[in-house]
């Protein structure tokens, strides 16, 4: 299947280089492939390239590069696939991938390209089998602590008790043989979904997606059954009903292979044995038809006086959600017409913040509570070269380059189509002490959620 | 061997597959497939391979393919993308007779492709667009309910926003055109220069199905007075005169005044082209030609020159008071002053015709000015899943078929090269076979589909001396009615790269034309056309150079899907 599979770092430095078939050429093929990159036309796709005989496959995974080459006509499929599940298990085995982590384990990575992969041909990526096989231990760059309160990010919770995982707490390795009690028997649980909203100048949403995963990460020894249980009024498809009211709909769902669905008709649990490591229980996709209002809606006003180039934008963003939620981090990202270097700002609170770059307006705000809303008013002067004729001051049509305003937020225990994990209890632990912490938490953030001015 | 799950499984695939014996004997083939199919524990890897090796596989009734089908059944609802793919496209495959059974298949993939469609990765992205384009060919009106999943996001990569609008322009039906078009609309003032130009071609494309809206919208962005957007939509605008004669008039309207806003090459060519030919309905012609007069000698482009000298003549014939003294300077300039020997030629040549009298100018000049049926010939008609089956989820549709063709070629040049020397082994073809042909001969020796050569140079003599020489291999007989008209067929024939040698002229009785066309390999195919006096009954007769009858039943249907193309359009 594949002839060779390096990983370069985001400035093209080769870290890893393995060729399984020696068929075609050498270490040189990664450099080669960094020039092809970079110098590729921009409306050539670079995910797949041909050089010489041979087919460069590539996937962008965390600022690396990990690369495949095939002199073979493939499926593009199969190979994105494994190229995702390398990246995955490298990130499992070394605690995350990043430059830092891959150059401090390149024995150990180049152990598992071995069992994974014989004379390119793929023998398993199952940790499971894996683990009986791999004998290097990963290599951490400072000990875990709980103490380590730094920003809350993927696989960190808050639990009933309101305790704070911080970031750091899954991102150790996972199958280490390490055998300090404390620090094992977890398992983290997140609800992510992700908003793609496209809402039109009159304010109509033309397309609203939200694509969810249930991601669960575990650090349990394997043979630990986990049953997960979710909303009772969960419904999947248009014509289903389950309970009493609207219920919680998702339009399509599909599960890992590894789970067992057979008390999902009735209650809505989920059984499995996971792995140790990451895993995607669950994918669900729902379109059009939101439990909930969406999140943001924004009334720009927009003055334009094309006499004086004068361009007055007054953006008001209200949040849609119930009072008691809030998003964090959110970035308005409005492009501006060509030739504006300065703007003038009044904005409605001071921990906002706004700023010209790169010929957009980032407005940003840390936190929105939910009812509420913000405003800003922007000040700028627009060259005279561009738009339409007329004279004097137009508020009907806007400057061209006046661009559709993106939205970048982070909703933390929100989720738009209403699911949530009611438990998830493990029913059955083969080392038998320790109670483990169960980690669960609910996250929504956009994808794309584009207002047309 | 990949590792798939057990020792029996595979011992059981060896012996199947590996074992000549075995092979040799259908039912214990069959027997050990059947064995192969029904194994549980195989990962998504094992899966993908055991459906990359069932491909090889074909099966004796229709009874066991549909039991293969069914046991295959579950692949399709995995979670593993790649085995999902692999399923669908050996369901395409051994259901290769039934095509209803294929279109079941598709419907049943959709979900999964558009999940991918959407996915967080990228690449994923990517390679699922292609395919869902691979898919439209067959079945255009595939996805049309889910056009909205192909809308553009703002931070994706620019491949990935090309490939959506390709998508969208292919999957527009009556229901959808509204919301697309406008999508379509936001996307052309975007940022990016070249993503703006990518959607006004779309709009263009969606024009010849939808004209007048697609029209008006363009007319609009001629109104932005922008540069990047005036040239592409004027480029549009040129197409979809010729392709569609009945938005002339509008278009008529829309030029005035943008003749400022273009700088570039392609964009004055199309304009000047318009102005020439419509230039009877466009009140400012003149003046605007005037204009590029007054320029020209610090025009850099020379198509430009050569463009402006046609339109001017054109225009001179139906506006003659107002064309007739910048024509003058205009030949002076191009005749006396002009280094370019492409223009100047022309400019001469102009001028010997005015020479010669305002009625051999009209003659030459008065070219038809707009050709429907060329978009008939031009757009590809649905193809059928069979012609693509083979392709899916492989790499050749995430390059496109240029591409792919272009590796393709690259790939045989390689491996052949070396081998054969270039004098030899041509000299039964002659010494018509130009040096790039070479390549393509040696290279082809393998493929069994037909693959006609553009450049053969049949001369007339040697086309009669080698038709004299040979038999006929094929003839048959096809309904027909009414006159041919030689230029369309001349055209179409071109299309597919078979030569005229000669064409009898329009109501001749008996109407007969002599075709002749080279395979990659050498291999003369030289075809009479006979149209009987009663007009009823088109007689083919086909001579081949070589005797290869899987090649002649290609070059069959080719020339009968040609000819039956041009008999549908008149009937």
């Amino acid at each position: 299947m594949i002839s060779q599979f390096f990983i370069l770092s985001s400035k093209g430095d080769p870290l890893i280089y393995k060729d399984f078939r020696g068929d075609s050429g050498g270490r040189d093929v990664a450099e080669l492939f960094y020039r092809k990159l970079t110098g590729l036309p921009g409306d050539e796709s670079p995910v797949v390239m041909y050089h010489e005989d041979r087919h460069f496959i590539h996937i962008r995974h965390s600022g690396l590069y990990l690369v495949a080459t095939t002199s073979e006509n493939v499926s593009p499929f199969s190979l994105l696939e494994l190229l995702s599940r390398l990246a995955t298990l490298l990130g499992d085995y070394c605690g995350s991938l990043s430059e830092g982590t891959i150059s401090r384990n390149v024995a150990l990575v180049y152990e598992l390209l071995d069992e994974v992969l014989d004379y390119g041909y793929v023998q398993t990526t199952s940790t499971e089998m894996l683990r009986n096989f791999i004998q290097t231990e990963a290599v951490v760059s400072k000990p875990f602590s709980l103490f380590d309160l730094s920003s809350v990010g993927l696989f960190g919770a808050e639990t009933q008790q309101s305790k704070v995982a911080p970031s750091s707490a899954a991102s150790r390795p996972v199958l280490s043989s390490r055998s300090d009690q404390s620090q094992k028997n977890e398992v983290f649980l997140d609800v992510v979904e992700r908003l793609s909203v496209l809402i039109a100048s009159n304010g109509s949403p033309l397309k609203v997606d939200v694509q969810g995963e249930l991601r669960l990460k575990s650090f349990l020894p394997s043979g630990s059954e986990m049953r997960i249980g979710l909303t009772e009024e969960f419904c999947v498809g248009k014509s289903e009903l389950r309970g009493y009211g609207p219920g919680i709909r998702v339009d399509e769902v599909s599960f890992h292979s590894s789970v067992n669905l057979d008390e999902f008709e009735s209650h809505r649990i989920l059984r499995l044995q996971p792995p140790q490591g990451e895993l995607t229980v669950m994918r669900y996709q729902l379109s059009d038809d939101l439990p909930s209002p969406l999140p943001f809606r924004l009334f720009p006003s927009v003055q334009w006086d094309q006499g004086s180039g004068r361009l007055q934008i007054y953006l008001k963003l209200r949040c849609d959600l119930p009072p008691k939620s809030q998003a964090v981090n959110i970035r308005l990202h409005l492009p501006l017409p060509r030739g504006v270097v300065s703007l003038s700002q009044e904005l409605s609170s001071p921990e906002q913040k706004a700023e010209l770059g790169e010929g957009a307006l980032h407005w940003d705000l840390p936190r929105i509570q939910g009812g509420s809303q913000l405003s800003g008013l922007f000040q700028m002067d627009v060259p005279s070269s561009l738009g339409a004729s007329g004279h004097g001051p137009s508020t009907s049509s806007p400057p061209l380059g006046l661009g559709p305003a993106s939205l970048s937020f982070e909703l933390p225990r929100h989720t738009c189509s209403g699911l949530q994990v009611r438990f998830l209890r493990l029913t059955f632990r083969p080392s038998g002490n320790a109670n483990p912490h169960k980690w669960v938490r609910h996250l929504s953030h956009s994808d794309a959620y584009v207002i047309r001015i | 061997m990949p590792y798939l799950g057990s020792e029996d499984v595979v011992k059981e695939l060896k012996k199947a597959l590996c074992n000549p014996h075995v092979q040799a004997d259908r039912l214990r083939y069959r027997n050990a497939i059947q064995r192969v199919i029904r194994m549980s524990k195989l990962d998504q890897w094992g899966q993908a391979e055991v459906l990359t090796f069932l491909l090889r596989y074909q099966p004796r009734s229709e009874e066991e393919l549909f039991d293969i089908l069914n046991l295959l059944d579950s692949f399709l609802k995995s979670s593993s993308p790649g085995v999902v793919i692999g399923a669908t496209k050996l369901f395409l495959i051994l259901a290769k007779k039934f095509p209803h059974v294929q279109t079941d298949v598709l419907m049943r993939v959709k979900g999964p492709l558009l999940a991918a469609c959407s996915s967080e990765s990228r690449e994923l992205c990517f390679v699922a667009l292609c395919h869902v384009r691979q898919i439209l060919h067959s079945l255009p009106g595939h996805f049309s309910s889910h056009y909205k999943k192909f809308f553009c996001s703002y931070w994706e990569p620019h491949y990935i926003k090309l490939q959506k609008v390709e998508v969208l322009c292919e999957l527009v039906n009556d229901e959808n055109v509204q919301q697309v078009l406008e999508e379509l609309r936001g996307y052309c003032t975007d940022v990016s220069v070249d993503f703006a130009q990518a959607a006004i071609f779309a709009i263009g494309g969606i024009a010849r199905t939808y004209t007048d809206q697609c029209v008006q919208i363009l007319t609009e962005l001629l109104g932005l007075r922008q540069e990047h957007i005036t040239t592409v939509v004027v480029q549009t605008f040129r197409d979809l005169v010729w392709l569609c004669p009945q938005c002339t008039e509008a278009v008529c309207q829309a030029l005035p005044g943008c003749e400022e806003n273009i700088q570039d090459s392609e964009g004055k060519q199309a304009l000047i082209w318009l102005l020439g030919v419509h230039g009877d309905r466009i009140s400012n012609a003149p003046y605007v030609l005037e204009d590029f007069v007054e320029n020209v000698k610090s025009e850099t482009f020379p198509a430009v020159k050569m463009e402006l000298l046609t339109a001017l003549l054109r225009l001179f014939l139906s506006r003659p008071a107002e064309c007739q003294d910048m024509l003058g300077r205009l030949l002076y300039y191009c005749i006396e002053e002009e280094k370019d020997m492409a223009v100047r030629d022309r400019g001469l040549f102009y001028y010997r015709l005015l020479l010669l009298g305002i009625d051999e100018v009209k003659r030459i000049l008065c070219s038809p000015k707009s050709d429907p049926s060329l978009g008939l010939l031009e757009d590809q008609p649905e193809r059928p899943v069979n012609s693509w089956a083979s392709d899916f989820n492989t790499l050749a549709p995430v390059y496109g078929k240029a591409r792919w063709a272009t590796i393709f070629k690259h790939q045989g040049t390689e491996h052949c090269g070396p081998k054969l020397p270039h004098t030899a082994s041509l000299a039964t073809s002659g010494h018509l076979i130009s040096e790039e042909n070479k390549e393509r001969v040696q290279e082809l020796q393998d493929s069994e589909a037909l693959m006609l050569v553009p450049s053969c140079q049949l001369t007339a003599e040697y086309f009669e001396k080698t038709w004299l020489s040979l038999e006929v291999a094929h003839q048959q007989v096809l309904p027909w009615q009414g006159e041919v008209h030689p230029d369309t067929l001349q055209m179409a024939l071109q299309v597919v790269n078979i030569q005229t040698i000669a064409m009898s002229r329009v109501g001749a009785q008996p109407w007969k034309a002599y075709l002749g066309a080279q395979d990659g390999a050498g291999c003369l195919f030289l075809t009479e056309l006979l149209l009987e006096p009663e007009n009823s009954k088109l007689q083919i007769s086909v001579k081949q150079s070589e005797k290869r009858t899987e090649i002649l039943s290609s070059f069959i249907s080719v020339l009968e899907t040609v000819i039956g193309t041009i008999g549908d359009m008149k009937s």
